[in-house]
């Protein structure tokens, strides 16, 4: 523990579990009062504040897993893989901005700040992302030259806190998302601890070095959809109309949400499901606030539907996609564009196997590693240490979140195509079938081999009617 | 999230050009509104034991006439009655029960939407430049108004679900913000007594105004004890029989812009819709205070 | 001198001339509460609004000289960066809401929020201010001459309050500082660049008792 008043966190290493223990078959663990459980009542006790950590929700939750494709055979014919086209380009921006972005895949990063992440990491991500063909974001802290640099298309965050917020930023910047939230911590706002506020991080923020920032959950000059109304008016003003507005909301009441964003004026709507991570919030927001990708992700289709915006207002869903399933699975519910943040840091290398010894000196372990606040983070990527962050090198990582993102690609349309489709964005909820029934209310998909839609009535109600 | 607007002539020569300074306000608040929109107007006051009721009707071909013929066979009184699209304005002369029960029995969609002896509440969904035309509020007569324009945040875009919302005689209710209690609320209100058509949270603070009326309250009372009991951003405008009343809550986020002349006081959510007023160049200017409740009547 | 009539010309002509422009003077007619007024400025030029503004007025101003002749609604200079501010009237909330840098001076009163999270604006208003001033307050300095509402300088950071009138109550971690010759000469300074004769000696100085900037547990009720 550290005794100089900002607080670290540190896990103890996973205890021996009972199957390696000798002799241990009479040992019976509590569900309600499990080893991890008794770990943070004592941590609680010991320090008498609330656990912070970086990561998403970490518990299990229906989530596209559930869900499975219904691939071509008689009544459906698939695509030649290669030499039959299956296209996976995207216009996001088309309502308002006289320059929607083009992305080469449905695929974008995340916004993840430069003070969470180091210098090298951004100008990683950014390498990687215009590699691919699609966009970054900046985070709760500004814009970097590096990533601005390095990134073909850079979508710029305008949060609570407004760190590094300035006019020449938003001139450069190729879309403007307007945060209100995000999955990990919906009605929250941004956090960073002292150990993470270098000299530049400082610096960009205008705060003093080694602090531990508290941020706004809301923004200091507009509150609710009908001033959000003329804050987008102003911001498109500011930048002569050109550039899309996106709007960011955490899944919770995804539905009114979406059909406000719409209401106040937003091209592009960016939802992220509770598993999304961030870089630092209280455990209890993380794993207790919000709703899953995969509800959120039905209404908020259903209420651009029901405003006949699908495809004319596009969509953005974050939270968990790991795969080029996940990315199929979004899209066949309506999803424009997926987005990526925890896949793409681990892309760069985070939670490697190879800094074992380094997770272990930590209290933790590859596979395990969540404490992205400490800023001791042994692959270089969420650290501000000048000797952590030179471990990863931008241009290698670029490469290996280029490949990572083909292979997305590349998953995405092998589905699509034994699905007949010629454009991934065809990809329909009819497409699909549930494993759960959770997964099957969730999503408004019927459970595999029946008809039922637990919420709607009889055979008439089929997936893709929402 | 909405516009909201509030007009009171203190010069009873104005009392024609009510609804010509009223529409255009409206209109201007269709950015934050463009949902529905609804206003109350006072006009002159009925004789004693005689109410005004406004009644709507989703059916524009209803049988108004027949309701009339109806109500004036059950109360034995004779009923007056004009039809302004959805909406009808009944003059009925019986008890205010009398009335609710004969209506509850004679036709099951009728909505009451406003009852009082100076107030007709009417609402519809559409812009407010719809609105507006459709009933022809630039016509209209009267010596004070409520009015409103609606962004619909967690409840349906419908007739029933907007503002503003009756709270009991002559008194109605117009928000612009959120609430956050108004679930558990609803709830206890009911137990209480009070009834609701919607899952609005405006008609449950409209609702807990009339229950703190009922429980002999006055409005500042009432208005205080909100401040307790309903959380959440507002700014409301309140519309009694002789004036009407402003309040926001302690944070106040919602904005709020008043003006007054010598002939008027005049309340918006935005300058701009106060800017076509006349006389507007020269009106003293300013803000409610958070948690303070302004008030405004002829008597 | 170029005269724009808002009644004949939509707000995004006079914004696109604006941003087209390197030099010049513009008045702005009939503004009657219009929303993103001169917002965006990014050269030395100079904007009259001959009367009341709405939201955002002179939004991310940079090196601007946007004079209001009456009231501004939420945000007036919100996140400026240089350049000058001035309104004759009163301000809504937020007034210079986020700003870097620049000077914004309010002959009336501003609202709630006046220079809520500011990053290094100066900030003078010759009335009073509502509660929630300099809240989260990280640079920068706020002059009041008259009242200050509730909670003034909640959460504060490291920018700089001085307040003639009565302070309704300080907000977590705002505390009444020592005025030090420092503080006089640069608060004379700013007094006299915002036009005003007060005297520097007959206001108070607030900041941050800096007890919340690292997390701790005794603190919690505070966050």
């Amino acid at each position: 523990m550290d005794l100089a008043g900002s607080f670290t966190i540190f896990r103890v290493i996973t205890p021996p579990t009972i199957d390696s223990m000798p002799q241990a078959s009479h040992l019976r663990e509590s569900f309600l009062f499990n080893r991890t459980v008794i770990h943070e009542i004592q941590r609680a006790a010991e320090e008498g504040i609330y656990d912070i950590r970086g990561w998403g929700s970490k518990r299990w939750m229906p989530h596209f897993d559930d869900l499975v494709f219904l691939g071509a055979s008689m009544s459906r014919y698939p695509l030649e893989g290669y030499r039959e086209k299956c296209s996976t380009d995207v216009v996001l921006g088309s309502r308002f901005a006289s320059k929607p972005i083009m992305l080469k895949i449905p695929i974008t990063i995340a916004g993840m700040s430069f003070g969470a992440l180091s210098a090298q990491a951004k100008e990683a991500l950014g390498r990687g992302a215009s590699a691919a063909g699609t966009s970054t974001t900046t985070g709760d802290g500004g814009m970097t030259r590096e990533e601005r640099e390095h990134s073909q298309i850079l979508v710029y965050q305008y949060l609570p806190s407004r760190y590094g917020m300035n006019p020449d930023d938003l001139r450069k910047a190729d879309a403007i998302e307007i945060v209100l939230g995000q999955g990990a911590k919906p009605g929250g706002g941004g956090m960073l601890l002292g150990q993470k506020i270098s000299d530049r991080v400082a610096e960009m923020r205008t705060l003093p070095k080694g602090i531990d920032q508290r941020s706004a959950c809301r923004h200091p000059d507009w509150t609710g959809p009908d001033d959000l109304a003329i804050k987008i008016e102003e911001l498109r003003e500011i930048t002569d109309w050109q550039k899309p507005i996106y709007v960011k909301i955490g899944a919770s009441r995804t539905f009114y949400d979406v059909k406000l964003a719409i209401k106040a004026g937003a091209d592009v709507v960016v939802l992220d499901g509770m598993q999304g991570g961030t870089g630092a919030t209280q455990d209890v927001f993380i794993e207790h606030v919000g709703i899953p990708t995969l509800p959120a992700l039905r209404q908020a289709v259903e209420a651009l539907q029901e405003m006949d915006m699908h495809r004319k207002v596009q969509l953005i869903v974050s939270g968990g996609i790991r795969s080029g399933a996940d990315v199929a699975k979004a899209l066949a519910m309506g999803a424009d564009a997926v987005s990526i943040g925890t896949a793409a840091l681990i892309a760069l290398g985070c939670n490697s196997p190879k800094y074992q010894e380094d997770y272990e000196k930590l209290g933790s372990s590859a596979g395990f590693y969540d404490d992205y606040q400490a800023g001791r983070d042994p692959a270089g990527i969420s650290t501000q240490d000048p000797e952590l962050a030179a471990r990863l090198d931008p241009v290698l990582g670029g490469k290996k979140l280029a490949n990572y993102l083909r292979v997305l690609t590349l998953e995405t349309q092998t589905l699509a195509r034994a699905c007949g489709k010629s454009h991934v964005h065809n990809l329909d909820p009819e497409d699909l079938a549930a494993l759960t029934i959770e997964a099957a209310a969730m999503a408004k998909v019927p459970l595999a081999g029946t008809d039922w839609i637990p919420g709607c009535a009889g055979k008439e109600r089929k997936a893709a009617d929402f | 999230m909405c516009g909201i607007a509030g007009l009171f002539l203190k010069n009873p020569d104005s009392e024609k050009d009510l609804g010509a300074m009223l529409a255009p306000m409206l209109e201007t608040l269709c950015g934050r509104g463009p949902d529905s929109a609804g206003f109350a107007i006072y006009d002159a006051t009925t004789p004693e034991g005689t109410f005004k009721v406004s009644l709507y009707h989703p059916d524009i071909a209803f049988d108004w006439q027949g309701l009339a013929n109806e109500l004036q066979a059950r109360t034995g009184q004779p009923v007056k009655h004009s039809v302004n699209s959805t909406h009808a304005l009944f003059h009925i002369a019986a008890h205010e029960a009398e009335i609710r029960a004969v209506l509850a029995e004679v036709v099951a969609d009728v909505t009451i939407m406003s009852l009082g002896r100076r107030i007709q509440i009417m609402k519809e969904t559409g812009t407010p430049h719809d609105v507006v035309s459709r009933f022809g509020v630039h016509g209209m007569r009267g010596s004070h108004a409520i009015g409103h324009t609606r962004m619909a945040t967690e409840s349906a875009v419908t007739t029933a679900g907007s503002h503003p919302f009756s709270t009991g005689r002559d008194l109605c209710l117009v928000h612009n913000g959120s609430l956050s209690n108004h679930s558990r609320l609803r709830k206890t209100l009911q137990r209480e007594g009070i009834d609701f058509r919607t899952d609005n949270d405006t008609e449950v603070a409209a609702g807990y105004l009339s229950w703190r009326l009922q429980q002999g309250l006055t409005l500042q009372e009432a208005l205080e004890a909100s401040l307790q009991d309903l959380d959440g951003f507002f700014t409301f405008a309140v519309g009694t029989a002789e004036g009407f009343a402003v309040l926001r809550d302690p944070i106040a986020c919602k904005p709020a812009v008043l003006a007054e002349t010598a002939d008027y006081v005049a309340m918006a959510s935005e300058y701009r819709a106060l800017a076509g007023l006349p006389g507007i160049e020269h009106a003293r200017l300013w803000e409610p205070e958070p948690a303070v409740i302004y008030n405004w009547s002829r008597s | 001198m170029r005269e724009i009539d808002l009644e004949s010309t939509p707000v995004r002509e006079l914004n696109r001339e604006l941003h087209d422009s390197i030099a010049g003077t513009w008045r702005v007619l009939h503004p009657h509460g219009a929303h993103a007024l001169a917002v965006g400025i990014h050269a030395p030029l100079r904007i009259e609004i001959a009367g009341h503004a709405g939201y955002y007025c002179a939004g991310m101003n940079q090196e601007g000289t946007v004079i209001i002749e009456g009231n501004v609604a939420t945000g007036v200079a919100e996140n400026m960066m240089s350049g000058l501010v001035h309104v004759h009237g009163h301000a809504s909330q937020s007034a210079g809401a986020t700003a870097h840098g620049g000077l914004l001076i309010i002959e009336g009163d501003a609202s709630a929020r006046c220079g809520i999270s500011m990053k290094g604006v100066e900030i003078v208003v010759k009335g009073s201010v509502g509660h929630m001033s300099a809240f989260m307050g990280q640079a920068g300095t706020l002059v009041v001459h008259g009242d200050a509402g509730d909670a003034l300088g909640d959460s504060l950071y490291e920018a700089k309050l001085f307040v003639r009138g009565r302070v309704a109550s300080l907000g977590a971690d705002c505390v009444e500082k020592e005025m030090r010759e420092e503080h006089l000469a640069s608060l004379t300074a700013l007094l006299e660049r915002s036009g005003s004769d007060a005297d520097a000696k007959d206001f108070r100085r607030y900041g941050s008792s800096r007890k919340l900037y690292n997390f701790q547990g005794d603190h919690a009720s505070h966050y």
